[in-house]
């Protein structure tokens, strides 16, 4: 369908041939475009309707007072299926810190919850397949894993900010959330706007940059940069993806245009997690909690764990 | 007079919870003291995570989101 309609746009309206660049590049940006604003409207709206309820407060209940195995594997899979926005990464840290939710349990929350969502598995499975999707969001369960435990080795209680300590917060009795059909509907539509407004241009620019990939990188040089066992060539994904910044769901097109030219699967892989997980603005809105010490730490973390995610890939597949 | 507090750390959405509950209580007549408490400590002091949330004489009655129409209605009832 999304295919016919980018076919009839570029081809039959604008006259371009599928065999020009900015034929392909332009066919890929009108069927991209429209197929993940599709699924993400149907997807987002769903998992409004179903899960409607599961708030920041809600996941701090369901984290403490575990075992710390059982609290991590509670952090990762909530971090998981929430797809918060980075402003709320500062009450969740006070949150879970003040609830006495060791901080590396925290930090594994923390990288999970960005890189991998519901939505962005959605995607991943109607745009890339569900092999690729099951090898994303099972590795991206692993480095959450790994990358928390290794950051409490570092012990970062010293470089948490005095007054998080002295926080305390009150006892809320929140109010019940309205669970009847029209109270979720209403939840739905406002989920559906409310992650749509966030994320639309991320997914513009992923869809463009897809695009431009798709249409002018010639499949040679691809191939021989970065389609077979290069060891540099991950590292080298893993280091231009940290700067950079993208929603988990706008680095899928990026993906697609990279694994159809060939682009060897760790690379790639490692290339879209330090994009989705790493970024400037949430570094930035986390100072207000931890000191930078703490933050290079988890970018280097992350960075070599994005790393032998790609090697290990690329060597098995 | 009721005390209406908008929590939140000056995100759109607690800008925009804010002047929707002063739009309802001016429509509805009735005289309310808004404030907006940004500070972080006090907001987790209610036992909130998620904002905006919405305090009236002191109890929560809201968290997370931009509150309905209909919700706002019923806070700034006479």
């Amino acid at each position: 369908m999304f295919e016919a309609l980018a076919d009839l746009l570029v081809y039959r309206l604008a006259g371009l041939g599928p065999s020009q660049p900015a034929g392909a590049a332009a066919h890929f940006f009108v069927m991209d475009v429209t197929k993940i604003f599709a699924l993400l409207l149907v997807v987002i709206y769903a998992m409004g309707l179903l899960r409607a309820l599961l708030s920041p407060e809600r996941v701090r209940e369901l984290v403490r007072g575990r075992s710390k195995t059982a609290a991590r594997a509670a952090a990762v899979g909530l971090g998981a299926v929430t797809p918060f926005c980075s402003c709320s990464s500062v009450p969740l840290f006070i949150g879970f810190v003040e609830a006495g939710i060791p901080l590396g349990v925290t930090f594994s929350f923390l990288i999970a919850s960005p890189m991998i969502n519901e939505v962005a598995a959605v995607l991943l499975v109607g745009i890339l397949g569900w092999q690729l999707a099951a090898l994303y969001v099972g590795a991206g369960v692993a480095v959450a894993w790994v990358g928390g435990m290794v950051m409490e080795r570092f012990k970062p209680e010293r470089w948490v900010e005095d007054y998080v300590w002295k926080i305390h917060m009150g006892e809320a009795e929140l109010p019940a959330p309205d669970t009847s059909l029209a109270g979720r509907h209403r939840y739905a539509v406002q989920e559906v706007r409310e992650i749509l407004r966030r994320i639309w241009k991320w997914v513009l620019i992923g869809v463009a940059v897809g695009a431009l990939f798709h249409g002018y990188v010639p499949e040679a040089w691809v191939t021989g940069h970065l389609g077979g066992r290069g060891w540099l060539a991950v590292p080298a994904a893993v280091a231009l993806g940290v700067p950079l910044y993208s929603n988990a769901t706008g680095v899928i097109p990026v993906a697609e245009a990279m694994l159809a030219k060939g682009v060897a699967v760790g690379t790639t892989l490692a290339f879209m997690m330090s994009i989705a997980a790493l970024s400037l603005p949430e570094m930035l809105i986390l100072r207000k909690v931890i000191r930078w010490q703490a933050l290079a730490l988890f970018a280097a973390v992350l960075a070599v764990a994005f790393t032998l995610v790609g090697w290990g890939f690329n060597l098995i597949t | 007079m009721k005390q209406i507090k908008v929590l939140g750390s000056g995100c759109r959405n607690c800008e925009i919870t804010a002047n929707i509950i002063a739009q309802a209580a001016k429509e509805a007549g009735v005289e309310i003291a808004l404030e907006k408490v940004t500070d972080i400590t006090q907001i987790m002091g209610y036992g909130v995570m998620s904002t905006p949330g919405v305090v009236i004489d002191g109890k929560l009655v809201h968290a997370g989101g931009v509150p309905g129409p209909d919700q706002v209605r019923a806070w700034v009832k006479p």
